[in-house]
């Protein structure tokens, strides 16, 4: 096959040069080996990850882009669909570039393979920190322009006309003059025979006709309204079996005695066995794994097991955070002499958080064939090149064995992002024992889903602030203590949000740190992750320390962006107040908080309309500013913004995992309380015009809902907030 | 057992203690009604028993028998709430819409002409975690034809 380069330039793109090259000779009895021309590290290690994987195929095209007789544009997503509507973005940017006809245009699911399809900043396989159109911006962009151009060189070699008179429309590429036009089809066989160009011109922003027009939609809202759409749960396969797993009662416990006759017993119950994480039941159908579970007698050794409460762990966290245990802090960010800055009048403040859950609709699942040494998994995979290491260490063999069909997830909010892969390894380990090539499907109910652990860790933040006499912070210091989410290098996850933000660079002096207990508990991803207790923590000081100034919280804000340069936010400060008529008279009990929040480059500004009636707290309405760099897909931008509002503020009001003697509490959701449809609020979405590179939207509507409805509070009662959740 | 499902009689030789829920998905293969709690706490597998809205996950299939059952896969595919929710572009996961949808279609049986109150108190039941919710009222008063 020709060397082929598909869309390079200004990110280089060794993914999708496809040469062939000895990464390490012949492994796995000759199997052939398929590297990939590695420029940095990141393509080295991806290349050794898909050894043993199935070859990508790019096709004419390249990676993401399929163009078929019958004229489907087919854009194919290598992340992870989870209701972020990601899918609708990306197929736009190549839609844009290519000029295609947007009712042509679908998508589908990539393969797990890093080599081809890992997100080129991330250099893995996966989907996180809300990074799929940013890290797929120049790339994709790229890919559309290419195949744009070879269409253009198919017709004007057909026509024997100059290439700059032939232009592309909706799929049918024409030239005016002549009045001759050929569709995508038409010109398919010829344009496969064309080079791709390796550096494809890209069209001029004032040119687009699809990205940031309400052209933009999703493509599967049919088949998610009408019941066809198939997730993990709904996968049937030949001879599959249902396994449901008995785990231990408290993080950290372990396997005891255990009595499985009963559960042997039960019909429809095929097998009954041990496995690394509980006790596993094997079944033809789901309600006989689920009676067989309930059958089994077990008693779990506690002896190495986290049992203490939630009332004690917040306790200690708050001593930690005072330096008065052996946790030493480590510092994130530090400026200035401390020297005497905070002597004297300061102001203080501190933060608890609770554990909090997930809780996707869709409870944890996973499909899972073991044959020998290859593997398949069929489920909504979130990381796949992490989830292919661990599959790989659990069933001894390579992770490009490992082989992954995505699927869609009946929502995630970080939980299927775990990365132990804790129930996917759980899964192969039971599909192992069955053994054979036979599918099983893992069923975790809402309880083991829900006690499962990976929770947002519980997180308690203490700052120390002085102000000069205008009121704006001149040293500030500032403790965190968290557990680490990513088991390895600094815990700088929860530090987003403080570190580097304008209220710390308007101080001269700073004091940051960061205290990592270590617990049973395991932490984990949850949708915005750290920024969801920093903007609390940040954006509630600040409406504080504006009242203690006597300032306006707004102008108070403003103040402190104009002289640390914040462009960005002050643009997004001015468009909510504007839109929220900031500082205008509300009715009688109603109050405004605003909070703003910049979570993995995009900034987000929220005004909460707020009012406590007859002891309890409403929100009725949440305007929303936002600045996402180039806005792609308006509509989902704005479903994002309010899914985001819904989300956080029904954990800011009710969101707590609570543990009694190391027992999760709230495992269903009578007992765990989300929003519903009574209390979800009016969202009003404003988009801040830009040109720059679009940032992500999925997370970053969260972290202001908290502090915004906190800083209403606190207008309308003169009392801060110490705590979340607000409804105990 | 026979089972009245969608209008077809279906046979069923089960455990007659086992949920409608699973008798549905894993013995009908009619996937579109949604396991999310067990409990009836979130809607996700909404159905209705002659025509009124049930939690599937809390029925049993004795319960169900001699009752007309519908699922999502027993709704037209002209729909007007099927074609409000793409209109509005309601699903984002879109896991819990198809018990959104049989919730919405019970109220709409009942009260053709809902106001935000009777949405709000027939809906709440039913858990989106995406927070679709005001998408899912407004596709509601757009099938009903309500500002």
């Amino acid at each position: 096959m020709s060397e082929r380069k598909f869309g390079e330039g200004a990110q280089p793109s060794p993914v999708l040069t496809r040469r062939r090259l000895v990464l390490g000779g012949s492994l796995l009895g000759g199997a052939l080996v398929v590297g990939y021309a590695a420029t940095n590290f990141g393509a080295i290690a991806a290349g050794a990850l898909s050894v043993g994987a199935a070859d990508a195929n790019p096709g004419v095209f390249g990676p993401f882009i399929k163009i078929d007789e019958a004229g489907w544009v087919t854009v194919v997503n290598r992340y992870q669909e989870m209701g972020q509507g990601t899918h609708a973005g990306l197929a736009a940017i190549v839609a844009e570039e290519l000029d295609a006809d947007w009712e042509m245009v679908r998508f589908e699911s990539a393969p797990a393979n890093a080599a081809v399809y890992r997100d080129v900043t991330m250099g893995i396989q996966g989907t996180g920190a809300s990074h799929a159109i940013a890290g797929s911006w120049d790339q994709l962009r790229q890919a559309g322009a290419a195949a744009r151009t070879m269409f253009v060189q198919a017709a004007a070699r057909k026509w024997s006309l100059p290439i700059d008179s032939i232009g592309v429309r909706n799929g049918v590429v024409y030239h005016v003059a002549s009045q001759r036009s050929a569709t995508f089809v038409d010109l398919l066989a010829d344009a496969a025979k064309v080079a791709p160009p390796e550096y494809p011109k890209l069209k001029d922003p004032k040119d687009y006709k699809l990205i940031g027009t309400e052209i933009v939609r999703r493509k599967d809202s049919q088949s998610k309204s009408n019941g066809t759409e198939l997730y993990t749960q709904d996968v049937r396969l030949p001879g599959m079996l249902v396994a449901m797993v008995a785990h231990p009662s408290h993080f950290g416990g372990k396997l005891g005695s255990f009595d499985i006759s009963a559960a042997r017993k039960v019909p429809g119950v095929v097998d009954v066995f041990e496995i690394a994480s509980g006790v596993a039941v094997v079944a033809k159908d789901t309600w006989s794994a689920r009676l067989g579970r309930d059958a089994l007698k077990i008693s779990w050794d506690d002896a190495k097991a986290e049992t203490r409460s939630s009332d004690e762990l917040q306790a200690l966290y708050r001593e930690i955070a005072k330096g008065k245990t052996d946790v030493t802090g480590s510092a994130f960010q530090t400026k200035g002499k401390v020297d005497d800055a905070f002597d004297g009048e300061l102001f203080e403040a501190s933060f608890d958080f609770p554990y909090l859950a997930n809780a996707p609709m869709e409870p944890m699942n996973c499909v899972a064939s073991v044959d020998g040494r290859r593997v398949k998994l069929t489920f909504a995979a979130q990381i796949q090149t992490v989830d292919q290491i661990n599959c790989a260490l659990a069933a001894i063999t390579l992770p490009g064995m490992v082989e992954i069909e995505t699927l869609p997830a009946g929502g995630s909010f970080g939980r299927r992002g775990t990365l132990t892969s804790d129930y996917i390894v759980e899964c192969v380990n039971i599909a192992r024992h069955v053994g054979g090539g036979r599918p099983v499907k893992l069923v975790w109910t809402r309880e083991d889903d829900m006690s499962s652990g990976y929770y947002r860790p519980m997180a308690h933040h203490k700052v120390s602030i002085k102000c000069d006499e205008d009121g704006l912070p001149t040293a500030w210091r500032h403790n965190i203590v968290s557990q680490a989410i990513v088991p390895f290098g600094a815990n700088d996850l929860p530090t987003h949000g403080v570190k580097n933000s304008p209220y710390l660079s308007v101080a001269s002096v700073v004091d940051a740190r960061i205290f990592t207990p270590k617990l049973a508990v395991p932490p984990g991803l949850w949708r915005s992750v750290g920024n969801s207790q920093s903007a609390m923590v940040m954006e509630h000081t600040v409406d504080l320390l504006a009242r203690r100034a006597k300032r306006d919280p707004a102008e108070y804000r403003r103040a402190i962006f104009t002289k640390v340069g914040d462009v960005r936010k002050l643009a997004v400060l001015d468009l909510v107040c504007k839109k929220a008529g900031w500082g205008s008279p509300l009715d009688a009990g109603w109050a405004r908080g605003l909070a703003i929040h910049e979570c993995f480059g995009t900034v987000v500004a929220q005004v909460a309309e707020v009012s406590v009636q007859g002891g309890n707290l409403r929100v009725r309405r949440v305007v929303c500013a936002v600045d996402c760099g180039i806005a792609i897909a308006p509509n989902q931008i704005a479903a994002q913004i309010e899914g985001g509002v819904c989300f956080g503020l029904g954990a800011a009001l009710y969101g707590r995992i609570t543990l009694d003697h190391g027992i999760p509490q709230e495992t269903n959701f009578d007992a765990y309380r989300v929003l519903r449809m009574d209390e979800a609020p009016a969202v009003e979405t404003h988009i801040v015009p830009s040109k720059k590179t679009p940032t992500g939207i999925g997370e970053p509507g969260v972290p202001p809902i908290a502090p915004a409805v906190a800083n209403a509070l606190l207008s309308l009662t003169g009392r801060p907030t110490s705590s979340l959740p607000f409804v105990i | 057992m026979k089972l009245n499902v969608n209008g077809e009689d279906r046979d069923f030789d089960g455990d007659p203690n086992m949920p409608l829920l699973w008798v549905l998905r894993d013995h009908l293969n009619l996937s579109g009604t949604k396991f999310g709690c067990g409990i009836a706490q979130c809607g996700a597998c909404t159905v209705h028993l002659d025509g009124k809205a049930a939690r599937s996950c809390s029925v049993l299939a004795a319960e169900a028998q001699g009752m007309k059952i519908t699922t999502i896969e027993g709704v037209n595919a002209g729909h007007r709430l099927l074609v409000a929710w793409v209109k509005h572009d309601v699903p984002q996961c879109g896991y819990c819409q198809s018990g959104q949808i049989m919730q919405a279609a019970a109220l709409l049986d009942e009260k053709p002409k809902p106001t935000d109150a009777d949405i709000d108190a027939a809906m709440s039941g039913n858990i989106c975690r995406c927070g679709t919710y005001r998408r899912i009222k407004a596709a509601i008063k757009d099938a009903a034809g309500v500002a």
